[in-house]
């Protein structure tokens, strides 16, 4: 099993592809606005024509890589490069006035060791949790598909509100097409291609990547200059942060795990929340924010550590942790390679062979990485006059590749215009996608359950699992309640 | 003229018959071109119903790689999706008929008129070659009191409703598979009640976590909960046994005839010649007795079949007509 799973990961074509991946993970990563959710998003549609290994382990690699490089802009410009970034920025940019090299050198420590903790979390966890898992029948997916719709509204919005509203709106999307259990057919206003329902890459490149396009056109044209000045001891600053803050960065790059695999939560979050902790417990508390190395280390491990730790449900249940696991969702979907306990039986060897990607692509990302800050003052440089009808024109051939449809090219505008205004309103996209995902999973659990038990209630709480996991899903419901209180009483 | 001064009499007619030379070759060089026995001249395009990375994809992309290595032929696979599979089987049978758009056609095309879903059926192709088949089996947990499948058969008729059956959607192969199983053994299907399931690998789970009793999907779908011993299979509905699954007795064998699956093939328009659809036949029928294509349909846990183009036609007649049925005794049509 090891040297055949060796065999697997080293090919020099799965190689090539992981090396090919950081790369566009680092440019995209690295570019204000263009995140690794977008990344994914482009990505995705090429994959679908790779062997499934090659094809995962480009998702894999670019996601880490992505997630470092948002630092490199926070250090040399002050704008995050992706969301997970933003936790830091204040203080990278003031620890990379003087030593940028060297603040880029402990992001990159940093984040390799967050994405590492986190694979091994992902690779030592997953496979018990699939054990448990294999005794979930619909009815504890039904609990559990609802709790992470409610964690979808929970914690991605700052108003439950308008997290109802992107769920309610995923559903809307989620609900066109046959539907599974009687096989009717809802709002396809007669079209053909609307019977399968909107199809899901087209979707998410619409969603995710449209919407950053029009906000980049209608934002002034602005050039990023930056001049990476030289640092005399470039490491230094790196083995600092390891020798001091050894259980900074472990503990920060656990929670990262833990809120990444948490679904609705994604990478951004989860430096937030270590930012958060690590203010809280840190002994010198009033120099976060003001160029503390403890509060960029806290923050940089963690949202690497989240990336893998989305992996955890999505494997285990399909139900993905972030954004970007939910674009994997299809991938995986796309290669036969349906998430849950049965591909553990099913997939062995290819599942140790992912694991084994996660390790890879994050030691290589001390290659790449450092290649990239070595570059990244050429690579900001990049104009965006040409970046963004570059990015226009994959979102159209990557809509259009998934299944040869113009069809879907036209649903990936309209989804983005629509994109566009939810995030003017600040309606959480990430809460739509989820729901896209969830909702239909929700439905379909309720339905089949009531079908087994001739349509008893009942069952929804007659097993053990089942009555845990309601307490679980209904307990969420009431948080936002308890959390309003409190600020209240503040 | 101008240039007639330059050159002799007997110069101009030596060009003028070395021109007819060349026009009357190049036409019959042409004209020959065109003969069927040069089939094919041109990139064959092979179309999918269902989305790359699909098992119908991944074969018919193995197909071609290997056509392309055997035969020396250029073959592109272009996946048509949508519409539950319509869109690809009507873009097949309205292609042109000159072999150089081939379908790959699945089990979905028996149903589609049945389910009013579109107007396409084994009617409008003419059947090239059947390359894979995976029989419908009966799958019950582990320990369950039943020995063999004739005494879960009387149970299901002694007990009506009781038990719970799953593997795919409503009216899908699997769900096909137990209607033909309880009609031709006698009792009614009404007695297990199907629960729809969006595969075989979430039936199976539900199976393992006891909420349903039983799922009618392939053998190889469940052959590693069958090795890990979660699950067994009571009966095959095939013809013969599964070489893999020596254990698993047939339907036929215990006095049940009825054997049903779901299938892969390829097939043309109904107006092709059929000299090219010998050309396709033989060329693919080397192709599926390669070592290659065994190695990656056993690894990839489809089942190896062969049917030439005249018993495939009959295979898809037979099969239309039992699905067609079965949907009119379930009452879903």
């Amino acid at each position: 099993m090891f040297f055949e799973v060796l065999q697997m990961i080293l090919q020099p074509n799965v190689l090539f592809a992981i090396l090919i991946a950081e790369f566009f993970g680092v440019f995209i990563g690295a570019m204000p606005g263009l995140t690794a959710t977008m990344a994914t998003a482009l990505l995705v549609p090429f994959t679908y024509f790779m062997d499934p290994l090659t094809g995962i382990s480009m998702i894999i690699a670019m996601a880490a890589v992505a997630i470092f490089a948002g630092d490199i802009p926070a250090v040399l410009l002050k704008i995050p490069g992706t969301p997970a970034s933003a936790a830091q920025t204040l203080d990278a940019y003031v620890l990379g006035r003087t030593k940028p090299v060297s603040t880029l050198y402990t992001d990159l420590t940093c984040s390799v060791i967050g994405g590492i903790v986190g694979s091994l979390i992902l690779i030592f966890t997953s496979p018990v949790l699939a054990e448990f898992a294999v005794n979930f029948s619909s009815v504890e997916y039904f609990w559990l598909t609802l709790w992470g719709l409610s964690m979808a509204v929970v914690i991605s919005a700052e108003k439950p509100i308008k997290g109802v509203l992107g769920v309610i709106i995923g559903f809307l999307i989620a609900t066109i097409g046959i539907e599974p259990v009687y096989g009717y057919v809802r709002f396809t206003f007669g079209r053909v291609e609307l019977l399968g329902g909107i199809s899901f890459i087209p979707a998410m490149i619409g969603l995710f990547a449209v919407p950053e396009l029009l906000r980049q056109i209608s934002r002034p044209y602005e050039r990023y200059e930056v001049q990476l000045l030289k640092s005399k001891k470039p490491y230094e600053m790196a083995l600092t942060a390891l020798s001091k803050f050894k259980t900074t960065i472990t503990r920060s790059a656990l929670i990262g795990t833990l809120i990444g695999a948490l679904p609705g939560a994604g990478a951004d979050i989860a430096a937030w929340t270590s930012y958060g902790v690590t203010k809280r417990l840190s002994k010198k508390p009033e120099e976060l924010g003001k160029g503390s190395l403890e509060g960029v280390v806290a923050a940089t491990s963690a949202n690497n550590a989240a990336i893998s730790g989305a992996w955890i449900p999505l494997l285990v249940f399909g139900i993905p942790g972030d954004s970007i696991t939910a674009i994997a969702l299809g991938a995986l979907m796309a290669h036969g390679l349906r998430p849950g306990p049965m591909l553990f039986q099913r997939h062995g060897t290819l599942i140790t062979a992912i694991f084994a990607v996660f390790i890879l692509a994050n030691l290589l990302m001390l290659l790449v990485g450092y290649i990239s800050i070595k570059l990244s003052s050429n690579m900001l440089r990049i104009p965006r006059n040409i970046l963004v009808p570059l990015i226009a024109l994959f979102c159209v051939i990557g809509s259009y590749a998934v299944n040869n449809s113009l069809f879907d090219v036209w649903s990936m505008f309209v989804l983005g215009i629509l994109g566009y205004f939810m995030e003017r309103l600040g309606i959480p996209i990430p809460s739509v996608v989820l729901a896209i995902i969830l909702g239909p999973m929700v439905e379909f659990n309720f339905i089949t359950t009531l079908m087994k038990s001739d349509l008893n209630p009942l069952i929804f709480v007659s097993r053990p699992i089942s009555i845990a996991l309601a307490v679980l899903a209904l307990f969420t419901w009431i948080l936002p309640f308890i959390r309003t209180r409190k600020n209240y009483r503040r | 003229m101008v240039f007639s001064s330059g050159i002799s009499k007997s110069m101009s007619i030596l060009i003028i018959v070395l021109l007819i030379v060349v026009v009357a070759g190049g036409l019959y060089y042409y004209t020959s071109v065109s003969a069927p026995p040069q089939y094919p001249s041109k990139p064959i395009t092979f179309i999918v119903s269902w989305s790359a990375g699909g098992g119908t994809d991944r074969t018919a992309r193995m197909l071609a790689a290997l056509l392309e290595n055997m035969s020396g032929w250029k073959v592109v696979v272009e996946n048509k999706v949508g519409g539950g599979g319509t869109i690809g089987h009507l873009a097949m049978a309205t292609a042109p008929p000159d072999g150089y758009t081939v379908g790959i056609i699945t089990f979905e095309l028996s149903t589609f008129e049945w389910m009013g879903l579109a107007n396409v059926s084994y009617k409008n192709f003419k059947p090239v070659i059947l390359y894979n088949k995976d029989p419908a089996a009966v799958i019950v947990r582990a320990d369950a009191p039943w020995k063999d499948i004739i005494e879960l058969t009387n149970y299901i008729k002694e007990n009506p409703g009781k038990l719970k059956a799953s593997g795919t959607a409503k009216g899908g192969v699997w769900d096909i598979g137990r209607i033909g199983w309880l009609k031709n053994a006698g009792v009614n299907p009404g007695a297990l009640p199907w629960v729809p399931s969006t595969g075989a690998a979430p039936c199976l789970q539900e199976l393992v976590a006891g909420g349903i009793d039983i799922c009618t999907c392939s053998l190889p779908e469940a052959g590693p909960l069958i090795e890990a011993g979660k699950v067994k299979g009571l009966a095959v509905m095939a013809d013969e046994r599964n070489p893999a699954f020596p254990d698993v007795p047939t339907l036929k064998e215990k006095g049940i005839n009825w054997s049903f699956g779901t299938w892969r093939g390829v097939a043309v328009p109904k107006d092709t010649p059929d000299s090219i659809v010998k050309i396709l036949h033989d060329n693919i029928r080397k192709v599926i007795n390669s070592s290659q294509w065994k190695e990656f349909m056993d690894k990839n846990g489809f089942g190896m079949a062969y049917l030439p183009s005249d018993e495939f036609a009959k295979f898809l007649e037979k099969d239309y007509r039992d699905v067609g049925e079965l949907l009119k005794a379930a009452g879903y049509i």
